[in-house]
């Protein structure tokens, strides 16, 4: 075990080993030209292999672009340039002991030692599969039988015995070693991923075990977790696509020049033209009509979007949301209330509306046809609607007469389909009938509805 | 990977290492983290335009005016705004002067005239101009660019490309010794791929409890070491709280000088209910950290 990244000392081994961590990053979504590799190549040149957190941060700044690349850069970067390689010398510790030391390492606050010991953890508690070749390492299993989470106390008597205790910040004290457990899972979660690399190919792992950026996750796919790292981007992604827009409207007001009252001005210099006027365009804010589906498959896309909606109300005079599942239900004024509560925002409409008949599946024909029904004066020409959902009726009738007659009524309609469009049609989908009565868009992850929104939405 | 890449000559190198980076600037009261040293020196290395991006507060600006201070370089400072254009950034005609000069009317002809003052003595220099020309070191500053229009930036990318200006009437400047170049932004607006694509990158986030420490005992040497660890805990404690405005680093620091100010030698509950609003701008936030701090009463 020593400090470096150590085995790449040779000068084309350098090269393939960036030229590989360079693909790397691109397999997952980072957009890396010739010239930043050639930009990495020289920080690697001028800072050398001995340190490998400058390493990390030359590469990081000659790499990336935006901040929300750091977190799969980290962790394709601990894959190719590891702290060390193969297992930790001498005898594997047993566990009794490992928690004795984490729990020395977490009340001194010590991240170094932490992550000393993850490495630790992972080869003697993480193993399994016995025959060579055939097992892995584990870093759920390592956390299971290592359980770090119950140190807290013990940890936090640790600290009150050294004297740091005591006085007002006392009661911040199990918040913050909470932090420094999280920290060291995320250590061993690290070390796990980079002894199975070392067995199966590190390019292998680098594209099946590092998680996408939180924005390409299919919304059709992610997990809890990554819905609540998710609903943290609406409100950057709101201001984002809110000063897109104010530029976008701008523009259209620069308008065009107002001939008539730049010649009505030029009456005081004599008719000579000198002041153009422009033409002030001031048109009411446009309204807005949002119909989800809610139902459990398209859940995390429809809950997201409407989130995102209500971060962005105040560009339209008017905002109405309806949620469906097969019946269809006004939900503008629980979203109104439930931005606080992102997380339940979804369960509280599921449970609060009525959304559902007699059957849990959702059935979009019954839902347009009631649509138009209670709720057809929600549409005018000033409004844009936009449906979101997966087109899928199982099997009943999708009522295309009716999305008709509210693509006659409005402005224009978008349907956002968050499944792949290699999928539309298959099945129980509708999606292609629908989609020749409404422009329907492919809408996978945050990353293509903030695009989709940032071009679509009126101004 | 063997491109060709010519790096500057030696001697117009500021910094000899990274060590050497963060020695220098916390001469000049500037603490930087290894990100921070690291991609400074990189920066000075590679001749490549800096892009700072964080919160407000963690020193983005800061961290340029070091640099100028340690590079003994004069600070070129373009402040963006909304609105502001090339006639702001970059250069433009002294009109007044002009008129004056063709009122004054010589006995000459209009072509002459005309070629007098288009001159460097009627030019007003902004900021991209000042930066390029002149033999002298220097930091140009692009301070908040989110909230220039995206027309500026086009603007940018062809200054910090070719490091030359050209006035139509007087001919192109390109800069002899190119200045060492800080983008700064609050990502309240996406920057250009391209703009991105000129720069290096440096995120600069929070700093970890260590190096706030040490920020505050060198910014406000009058506090005890105690102290400044509890103040330091309890701003930590605050940014994990998911508050619309999380405090920043000049938070920490104004905060540390009121308790210094107050004669405070200890945190204790009332010092902190009486002084939670110098950390905290909005009130729903104070609300929120009183009750999670177990305050009383705020
Ligand atoms: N690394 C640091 N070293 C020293 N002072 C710092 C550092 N980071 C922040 N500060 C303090 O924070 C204040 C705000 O910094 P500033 O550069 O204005 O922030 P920003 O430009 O990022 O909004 C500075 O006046 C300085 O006192
Ligand atoms: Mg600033």
């Amino acid at each position: 075990m020593t400090g470096k990244a150590d085995d790449m000392t040779g000068g084309t081994d350098v090269a393939s080993r960036l030229t590989g961590f360079v693909a790397a990053l691109r397999d997952h979504g980072v957009r890396i030209g010739t010239g930043e590799t050639v930009d990495a190549a020289e920080a690697v040149r001028v800072l050398g292999l001995a340190d490998r957190e400058l390493l990390r941060e030359g590469l990081a700044a000659t790499l990336l672009h935006t901040t929300g690349q750091r977190q799969l850069f980290d962790a394709v970067f601990g894959l190719y340039f590891p702290q060390g390689v193969g297992a930790p010398g001498g005898d594997a510790a047993g566990r009794e002991e490992l928690r004795e030391r984490l729990a020395e390492a977490l009340a001194a606050d010590d991240s170094a030692l932490m992550g000393r010991l993850a490495i630790e953890a992972v080869d003697g508690l993480g193993g399994y599969g016995g025959a060579p070749g055939a097992g892995g390492w584990s870093s759920y299993q390592t956390l299971e039988r290592l359980r770090p989470q119950t140190l807290l106390a013990r940890v936090r008597d640790d600290v009150r015995a050294r004297g740091g205790g005591g006085g007002f910040a006392e009661r911040l004290l199990d918040d913050e070693i909470r932090r420094r457990i999280e920290v060291f899972r995320g250590q061993v979660a690290a070390e796990a991923r980079r002894r199975v690399a070392e067995r199966r190919g590190r390019d292998e792992i680098a594209r099946r075990a590092v998680a996408p950026s939180a924005d390409r996750v299919d919304f059709l796919y992610a997990g809890r977790e990554r819905l609540a790292e998710l609903r943290r981007t609406v409100q950057p992604l709101a201001r984002t696509l809110a000063t897109r827009l104010a530029a976008r409207r701008r523009r259209a007001a620069r308008g065009t020049i107002d001939l008539r009252r730049t010649l009505r001005g030029s009456l005081s210099t004599g008719g000579v033209p000198v002041r153009p006027v422009l033409r002030r365009r001031r048109p009411a804010r446009p309204e807005l009509v949002l119909l989800c589906d809610v139902s459990g498959s398209v859940a995390g896309f429809s809950d997201f979007t409407m989130l995102l909606v209500q971060a962005l109300h105040d560009q339209f005079s008017k905002v109405r949301v309806f949620g469906f599942v097969n019946r269809l239900d006004e939900v503008t004024g629980l979203l109104v209330h439930g931005a606080a509560d992102a997380a339940g925002l979804g369960a509280r409409i599921r449970a609060e509306a009525r959304l559902t008949g007699w059957h849990d599946s959702s059935d979009y024909g019954t839902a347009l046809g009631e649509f138009t029904e209670r709720y057809g004066a929600a549409v005018g020409p000033r409004t844009t609607v936009f449906v979101l959902g997966d087109a899928r009726t199982n099997m009943a009738d999708p009522n295309l007469p009716a999305l008709r007659w509210i693509a006659g009524q409005a402005r224009h309609v978008h349907w956002l389909n968050p499944e792949p469009r290699a999928l539309w049609g298959t099945g129980d989908s509708a999606a292609p009938e629908y989609a020749e009565l409404v422009a329907m868009h492919e809408c996978r992850n945050a990353r293509q509805l903030g695009a989709l929104v940032g071009r679509l939405l009126p101004v | 990977m063997a491109a060709p890449f010519r790096p500057r000559p030696p001697e117009a190198h500021l910094f000899t290492s990274v060590d050497d980076v963060s020695a220098r600037l916390a001469e000049t009261g500037y603490l930087a983290s290894p990100a921070v040293a690291t991609t400074v020196f990189l920066a000075d290395r590679l001749g490549k335009p800096l892009l700072v991006e964080g919160p407000a507060g963690v020193g983005k600006t800061e961290l340029a005016k070091a640099v100028a201070e340690v590079a003994g370089a004069r600070l070129v400072r373009l402040q963006c705004y909304e609105g502001v254009d090339e006639a702001r950034a970059l250069y433009e005609w002294n009109h007044a002067k002009q008129l004056l000069r063709i009122s004054a009317g010589r006995d000459e002809t209009w072509d002459e005239t005309r070629h007098d003052i288009f001159s460097e003595e009627f030019l007003l220099p902004r900021p991209l101009l000042t930066a390029i020309r002149g033999d002298d070191p220097k930091v140009l500053l692009i301070d908040e660019t989110d909230k220039a229009d995206v027309e500026v930036e086009g603007l940018l990318l062809e200054v910090l490309s070719d490091f030359q200006v050209t006035v139509p009437e007087l001919g192109t400047v390109t800069a002899t010794r190119r200045p060492f170049v800080v983008l700064t932004s609050n990502a309240g607006r996406e920057l250009s791929e391209a703009l991105r694509r000129r720069c290096l990158f440096l995120h600069i986030g929070f700093p970890d409890e260590e190096l706030e420490r040490r920020i505050v005992r060198l910014k406000v040497p009058g506090l005890e070491e105690a102290l400044a660890a509890s103040v330091v805990r309890v701003v930590g404690a605050l940014r994990a709280m998911d508050l619309r405005k999380a405090p920043s680093v000049a938070e920490t620091v104004d905060w540390a000088r009121t308790l210094l100010a107050l004669g405070a030698d200890t945190l204790d509950e009332a010092v902190v209910r009486d002084t939670l609003g110098v950390l905290l701008k909005h009130q729903d936030d104070v609300l929120k950290a009183a009750a999670k701090l177990d305050l009383s009463s705020v």
